[in-house]
């Protein structure tokens, strides 16, 4: 099997989140599956308005659309890896059905378990998770590679008609260090309703 | 369904305690819940592949101001434990109503050792456990224990036992 960290066409992981964050809007809500994307997140701008999943792997999509519904007039976005995305596999169908028109989720698809040693995931041996999404009839489902993709992913964020969608973006894993945002699950789920405005029970 | 009439008491509790999201896995026993639960435009009805994923549901809602309530088998739980890390550190309100299988004249051997295991399983991971033995008391029962969910941010589960719901009849007696 190839190394998928040297497969080409692989985008700098950071730079690629680097990128979708600065599209955020003001609106925008992150949530961050456990590991390089809560990383990443935390790196590029830590936000009260981030997150930060540390475990429950598989749980990302879900609470996303929890929150989605939860708060119809802003939207969510889902920030996860792709182990963590294929341990939660069935979120997509659940989300594929209620169709939120305010979630989009993003794997960062590096074909690897970054965490545990770079073990090549499901990902790195066949399985596309942006058909998965789109058998699940996810009608926006994109595998997106390299930068122009990228940039032109990007772009259409800002359209009503882009959402909700998932995207599965190939990078690569460059050797950052580590940004680790608090880990403390209260104080990352009150730092997060305070901002929204809610009182914490 | 025959037999559910506590549902309609519990689902206008759920109502009261401003239920807006109702996560489930289809369920015999809950089965009147959960089609009241859909007819009712006023509520997000939420089929789930696997009760693990109403934990991130039910996180996420609190997390945006709203609430949920997860409707499972015992066996369901067994799927939820690893995710309840999720509510347990977060200290996330979790209102989860569990039907059990596996107690009371079950015909199934394969639903036994889930359902042994339900309570102290919920209790290892620091769920509170209430357990309703008659229908007269399930929907007082879910009301408190949303109460104490929502207001004082706690993991709570109330099991509907199986000699209330009525074990499920496969075939006649051996």
């Amino acid at each position: 099997m190839a190394d998928p960290q040297r497969i080409e066409g692989r985008l700098s992981r950071r730079r690629a989140v680097a990128r979708l964050l600065a599209a955020r809007a003001r609106d925008w809500l992150v949530v961050t599956g456990l590991g390089t994307a809560t990383y990443d997140a935390a790196a590029i701008a830590d936000d009260p308005l981030n997150f930060y999943i540390w475990g429950a792997m598989g749980s990302a999509a879900m609470t996303g659309l929890g929150l989605a519904l939860a708060q119809p007039a802003r939207r969510v976005l889902v920030l996860t890896g792709d182990g963590e995305a294929l341990m939660g596999l069935g979120a997509l169908a659940t989300i594929a059905v209620q169709n939120p028109p305010n979630l989009g989720i993003v794997v960062l698809d590096n074909g690897a378990y970054g965490e545990t040693g770079g073990q090549a995931s499901h990902t790195a041996r066949g399985v596309d998770l942006a058909a998965v999404a789109r058998g699940c009839g996810w009608r926006n489902a994109a595998r997106v590679s390299g930068e122009e993709a990228l940039e032109s992913f990007v772009e259409r964020l800002g359209a009503v008609e882009s959402w909700p969608f998932f995207a599965a973006i190939a990078v690569r894993d460059d050797g950052e260090e580590r940004t680790l945002p608090p880990r403390e699950g209260v104080f990352l789920a009150d730092r997060f309703r305070s901002a929204l405005g809610l009182p914490p029970s | 369904m025959a037999g559910q009439a506590w549902a309609d008491e519990v689902f206008e509790t759920l109502k009261r305690l401003r239920i807006s999201q109702v996560g489930y896995v289809p369920d015999a026993g809950q089965a009147r819940l959960i089609a009241r639960a859909e007819a009712d435009p006023a509520l997000r009805a939420i089929p789930l592949t696997t009760e693990e994923e109403g934990v991130g549901l039910a996180t996420g809602a609190w997390l945006g101001g709203a609430r949920a309530v997860l409707l499972m088998q015992s066996s369901g739980v067994g799927n939820c434990i690893n995710m309840l890390t999720l509510a347990a550190n977060c200290r996330a309100p979790l209102l989860m109503l569990v039907s059990m299988r596996g107690e009371w004249g079950e015909f199934n051997p394969w639903q036994v050792p889930m359902a042994q295991a339900t309570e102290r399983v919920l209790r290892a991971m620091s769920v509170i456990v209430h357990r309703a033995e008659r229908a007269e008391e399930v929907a007082a029962m879910v009301e408190a224990a949303g109460r104490l969910a929502f207001s004082s941010r706690a993991q709570v589960a109330v099991l509907l036992s199986q000699r209330l719901l009525g074990a499920k009849v496969f075939v006649a007696e051996e």
